[in-house]
């Protein structure tokens, strides 16, 4: 047991935290941003492939960081226009375009990739973003090293959450936003446009999946390479419903699962984890959602018109 | 012809020669009429009439094929559903557009900002709301969630929307239709107000009684034309009803019939899990008698509907069919215990709009050995069973292939009362039979209730219109709250009388 | 811009849409081609050839399309049911987990006796995969999709953790792989001599029966109709959890025998690459048929021709092979479009 309480008490466990949690905290506020809004956007997980590819080969093509972290917003903003086509303006069933979005924007990835270097087999590096501590904050005991001594990324993951918990709560467009995931009739009565603002939000939310993608390339590791998202894009699916569809919830549970994630990756190396699979802690982190999503099944905070396709002139 | 406004005061709205096509129906042909500032403009019509098309050109959300509409002078682009807003043209919906997870002042608010604008200022907003529910009575809390108000409280959000937004030109839809009749008065003082503040009214109904109270002019609409236009003080309902079906309406006759056993029998029956609940509710279900049900929408008719229909179980009280206790309770054992049921919501509830009329017909009895065994479903036979429907029941359709989505709800509703009434069904529940039909699917789906009546069906008739109950039925309960009034026989009360149980009166001293 | 249905669709409007939609896919392979540098018509020339062009290239597509028929299958009745299983490629694994469980010696059985028990086996491991998710969103209203798709991958770590402890193949060099399956336990060739086994019969012959059951059975019936209308058939007394249940049964037992068949037909034992994605390529198959049954099969057999043509022609052309993911996933989306177009019009308002 001592050693847990060591891993716990190390500085690293949690600076590995926040570092882990950062992508989620893009996506998921991305797909929080198209739930509010009435979309799922199970295009998640591929938009997020696409978001760490894009940004990695704007990097690698010479580009510096922040304009590559541009092409991931972008090309996530591509993926969210034919997704938002396709279920807001045609109506089609937000499951299936869904999967088809995530199938298409991975397959399209990893094509490109191929094409882009055919015959590599040790995919290459570029330089990431290094840790910049923030001037004064970083000073703080305890908390300074662990949330202001990350890379810039993550401190415009902390503005994100900021801008968009202000934005829904108190902007007329937040508004707007809350209200044609509740009710598009009452969006359509006042003279907003409904496909306007359900685009817009699944464009945007699509965007800033792609970040999150892109953070993986560009400041987690220093290379693309194939599965790496695996499965984060599903999780932050879970982290909204467990966020009850509240940014401040929501990023209060990617910290949660990311101190998971961070302690399981530590516990292997103990002696514990030489009695057990390494893949038993891999399991923990999808069998937490899981349980994440059984425990918050209950409350009724989900906005009214999630998921249903509103054709002008039906009620 | 078309409704011109007294020349004395300046027109607000004037609608020109608006003519839309849908395929080959003609939903508004030419439709031309005017109301002026200070007045109150009925427009009267059946469904179908070309009412709803028509509100929809005016707030751009269909353009008109040909036309104009002018708003206190000025040209309305067309398909702007913006601009008849920023004009000053308010409309309350029939069904209420609000977000009812929000609350009032972010329901009104809601629009009235520049979309990328920084800030609701909301403090602003609830003091200019204060003064608006001062001047026009119209109190609302504007922090309360829209979920917790009750219909009436709705529907004076979805006014004081309207005021908000600086309207010059109010429209209604169907308004009262959710409001006890002393509800509707208070609605109507509230528009007096609100035209002797110059504001201009249009009032849509199809009830005559109201339309008189509270119009200075109506315009009716017959098949999407505008085919009279009268001074409120010219006129009486008998005149005005054969103006809207273009015919006189003969209620239909209601033939005696010999009163049997107590079919269905609920005592002191509670539900749970419905807004509200039913409440120490006792009803009987004579056969051969119609047993109406007044109230408000909202009241509890959901629980009582349900409970009949099985998809409810009672949690308090005794329950019976045939005089006997019945133990599980559920859509299949109201089927098989002969209870026949015609639900509120027909596109989802009564029928699937992606299956075909055969499999429409059949749903409820298709583990019947008429048309399977041993789970082989007899298509043959489920066809047959169709046609006979189509025939017997008048159901114009292409065939028992046809998807049920493409039928017209009175069709619908035709399919749904024949696969109810061919099976002799000894109880029926009649949930809102005929909302929404026109007035040929009205008579139809009356007369049949009426011949099941004389055959000796127990029916329980549920519906929000008081004019419908009391012309139908042989007692009328009142509903209010989820409590259940005892029974009046016909005749013994008067709308007025009604009103007052349907308001929550009397309860108290009945219990 | 709105949707106005139509009622009564010529035969031009419901085909010239699918049409566009495989159009559309064909230019999509042709251009993506060009960006790799390659001749488009040679590129696509190369794709038939190497699905359909030899003896050899008909059976692999025929043998891709095997598992593919499963989970296309499986998919199909599901979504039919509104219950969105994409959980496919964990059910997948369930049956093929059993199926090496039952197969390698733990019952001395004949292969009459052994091979459907093995079959069953991994039904019924494929089920209660779905089941649980199914009963989760009856009792608790849990989204499906969430926790399917989250068991995909506690499922593959599952299986890599057996693979290398106790399922681990002494004789397997140090590779994370089973041991083989016993010969009783195999899967017979249809025809000896060609490399084409008895799993591609029993998918045709699933497919019928799902087909049979869809449209001949009262329980066929009420899986529609709680997909089409769950109010209504709640309301007709038809018993929805029941039903959902039934339906998570069928599906996850049908991915299993995705799993099975694989295992006992093609491959003889059980590693972690035993499905590229057939639990999600399921999708695309039972979408790209309009979740018919009998479509289900010409979609496998299209999708895996496919797959099997790209894999030949990327080692030809050098296009790469990610192209057949591509162009799959455009697909679904064109045929969901298409499909959808069939029944509407799109409209000035």
């Amino acid at each position: 047991m001592s050693e847990i309480f060591t891993i716990i008490a190390s500085v690293s466990l949690w600076v590995a935290m926040v570092r882990i949690a950062s992508p989620l905290i893009f996506a998921t506020l991305g797909e929080l941003l198209c739930e509010r809004a009435g979309v799922l956007n199970l295009g998640i997980e591929g938009i997020m492939v696409a978001g760490a590819f894009a940004g990695w080969f704007a990097a690698y093509s010479g580009m510096g960081l922040w304009p590559a972290v541009g092409v991931a917003f972008l090309t996530g903003m591509g993926f969210g226009a034919l997704h938002a086509l396709l279920t807001v303006l045609f109506g089609l069933s937000q499951h299936v375009v869904g999967i088809g979005i995530t199938l298409l924007a991975s397959s399209s990835s990893y094509f490109a990739y191929r094409l882009a270097l055919p015959e590599v087999t040790s995919p290459p590096k570029i330089e990431a973003f290094a840790t910049w501590p923030v001037p004064v904050l970083s000073q703080i005991p305890l908390i300074g090293p662990v949330l202001f001594s990350q890379t810039p990324l993550t401190y415009l993951a902390y503005g994100l959450a900021i801008a968009l918990a202000l934005v829904l709560a108190r902007t007329p467009l937040g508004l707007a936003i809350r209200a044609v995931g509740e009710n598009p009739t009452s969006v359509e009565a006042q003279g907003l446009s409904v496909a306007g603002l359900r685009s817009g939000a699944v464009i945007a939310g699509s965007g800033l999946m792609a970040v999150g993608g892109s953070f993986l390339t560009l400041s987690a590791f220093n290379s693309f390479f194939f599965e790496m998202v695996n499965g984060r894009g599903w999780i932050c699916i879970a982290l909204v419903v467990f966020g009850a569809w509240k940014p401040g919830k929501a990023v209060a549970g990617a910290f949660l699962f990311a101190a998971f994630d961070a302690l399981q990756i530590r516990l292997q190396q103990t002696p514990l984890g030489a009695h057990l699979p390494y893949q038993i802690f891999l399991m923990l982190p999808y069998l937490l959602s899981i349980l994440a999503l059984i425990v918050t099944s209950r409350r009724a905070s989900v906005p009214a018109a999630l998921m249903q396709p509103f054709r002008k002139g039906e009620r | 012809m078309s409704g011109t406004a007294p020349k004395s005061r300046p027109v607000a709205l004037r609608l020109d020669g608006i003519t839309k096509r849908f395929g080959a129906v003609l939903a508004n042909d030419a439709i031309s009429l005017e109301v002026a500032q200070g007045e109150v403009l009925a427009l009267l019509g059946e469904n179908g009439a070309g009412k709803t098309t028509l509100m929809n050109i005016l707030f751009g959300h269909y353009t008109a094929d040909q036309g104009r509409i002018e708003v206190l002078g000025e040209a309305l682009p067309a398909g702007q559903p913006r601009a008849a807003l920023d004009r000053g043209v308010g409309m309350v919906h029939q069904h209420f557009t609000l977000a009812e997870n929000l609350t009032v002042l972010d329901n009104l608010l809601l629009g009235t900002r520049p979309l990328f604008g920084l800030r609701l200022n909301r403090g602003a907003a609830r003091a200019r709301i204060a003064a608006l529910a001062q001047d026009f009575g119209l109190a609302v809390d504007p922090d309360a969630r829209v979920a917790d108000l009750s219909v009436g409280e709705r529907q004076r959000v979805e006014i004081l929307k309207a005021l908000y937004r600086k309207a010059r030109v109010l429209i209604l839809d169907e308004p009262t239709a959710v409001l006890t009749p002393q509800e509707a008065e208070a609605l109507f003082a509230t528009l007096r107000h609100a035209v002797a503040q110059g504001l201009a009214v249009i009032f849509i109904s199809h009830k005559l009684h109201e339309v008189i109270g509270i119009a200075d002019r109506v315009v009716v609409l017959r098949h999407g034309r505008v085919v009279g236009e009268v001074a409120v003080a010219d006129t009486d309902p008998a005149r005005l009803a054969a103006m809207m079906v273009g015919a006189e309406i003969r209620s239909p006759a209601i033939p005696t019939v010999a009163e049997g056993a107590v079919a269905l029998r609920l005592e002191r029956v509670a539900t749970q899990g419905f807004h509200p609940d039913l409440v120490n509710a006792s009803l009987d279900l004579v056969a051969g008698r119609i047993t109406g049900l007044a109230g408000v929408s909202g009241n509890g008719q959901g629980a009582l509907a349900a409970l009949i229909a099985g998809l409810a179980v009672p949690v308090a009280g005794r329950f019976q069919i045939g005089g006997r206790d019945i133990p599980d309770w559920s859509p299949l054992a109201a089927i098989g215990q002969g209870v026949a049921r015609i639900p509120e919501d027909r596109h989802h509830a009564g029928t699937i709009g992606d299956f075909t009329l055969t499999e429409n017909a059949v749903i409820e009895r298709l583990r019947d050995p008429r048309f399977s065994r041993h789970g082989w479903i007899d298509w043959r036979a489920a066809r047959r069973h169709a046609e006979g429907l189509i025939y017997g029941y008048d159901i114009r359709c292409s065939g028992p292939d046809a998807r049920i989505r493409l039928l017209s709800g009175g069709n619908m509703q035709k399919l749904i009362l024949g696969r109810a009434l061919e099976e002799s069904p000894a109880i029926i529940l009649a949930n809102q039979p005929v909302r929404g039909l026109d007035i040929g699917a009205v008579r139809f789906v009356q007369e049949r209730l009426l011949a099941a009546r004389a055959r000796g069906a127990a029916i329980l008739l549920i519906s929000e219109d008081l004019e419908e109950v009391m012309a139908l039925s042989d007692v009328i309960h009142v509903i209010s709250d989820g409590r259940l009034s005892p029974q009046f026989p016909r005749g013994s009360m008067s709308a007025a009388d009604l009103g007052l149980w349907m308001a929550g009166q009397g309860f108290d001293h009945a219990a | 811009m709105r949707l106005e249905p139509i009622a009564d669709p010529s035969p031009m409007r419901r085909v010239l849409p699918v049409v566009i939609a495989l159009a559309a896919t064909v230019i999509l392979a042709g251009f993506l081609a060009l960006v790799s540098g390659s001749d488009p018509m040679a590129v696509l020339g190369l794709i038939v050839k190497g699905a359909v062009g030899s003896k050899f290239a008909a059976l692999e597509t025929l043998n891709r399309a095997t598992p593919l028929i499963f989970t296309g299958l499986a998919i199909a009745v599901a979504f039919r049911a509104r219950l969105w299983n994409i959980g496919a490629e964990a059910q997948l694994y369930a049956g093929a987990l059993v199926t090496v469980l039952l197969g390698t010696g733990a019952l001395p059985l004949p292969a009459p006796v052994l091979i459907p028990v093995m079959a069953l086996g991994a039904i019924v491991a494929g089920a209660a995969m779905l089941v649980g998710p199914a009963l989760l969103k009856l009792r608790l209203g849990v989204d499906e999709v969430v926790t399917t798709l989250l068991l995909n991958f506690v499922m593959l770590l599952f299986i890599s953790m057996l693979l290398e402890g106790p399922l681990k193949d002494p004789m397997g060099m140090g590779w994370p792989k089973s041991a083989p399956l016993l010969k009783e336990a195999r899967l017979p060739r249809i025809v000896s001599g060609l490399r084409l086994h008895w799993g591609f019969g029993l998918a045709l012959i699933a497919a019928l029966a799902v087909w049979l059951l869809d449209r001949h059975t009262v329980a066929g019936f009420e899986m529609r109709a709680v997909g089409a209308g769950e109010t209504a058939a709640r309301f007709a007394g038809i018993r929805v959890p029941r039903v959902v249940i039934r339906t998570a049964v069928l599906s996850g037992g049908l991915a299993a025998l995705a799993g099975f068949s694989e295992v006992a037909g093609l491959k003889g034992n059980l590693t972690l690459d035993l499905s590229p994605g057939y639990g999600y390529t399921g999708i695309v198959v039972a979408m790209l048929a309009g979740l018919n049954p009998l479509g289900v099969v010409l979609s496998a057999l299209f999708v895996a021709a496919i797959f099997v043509g790209a894999d030949s022609m990327s080692r030809a052309a050098g296009v790469p092979t990610y192209i057949a993911d591509m162009l799959l996933a455009f697909a679904l989306l064109a045929m969901v479009l298409a499909l959808t177009m069939t029944r509407y019009r799109l409209r000035r308002a």
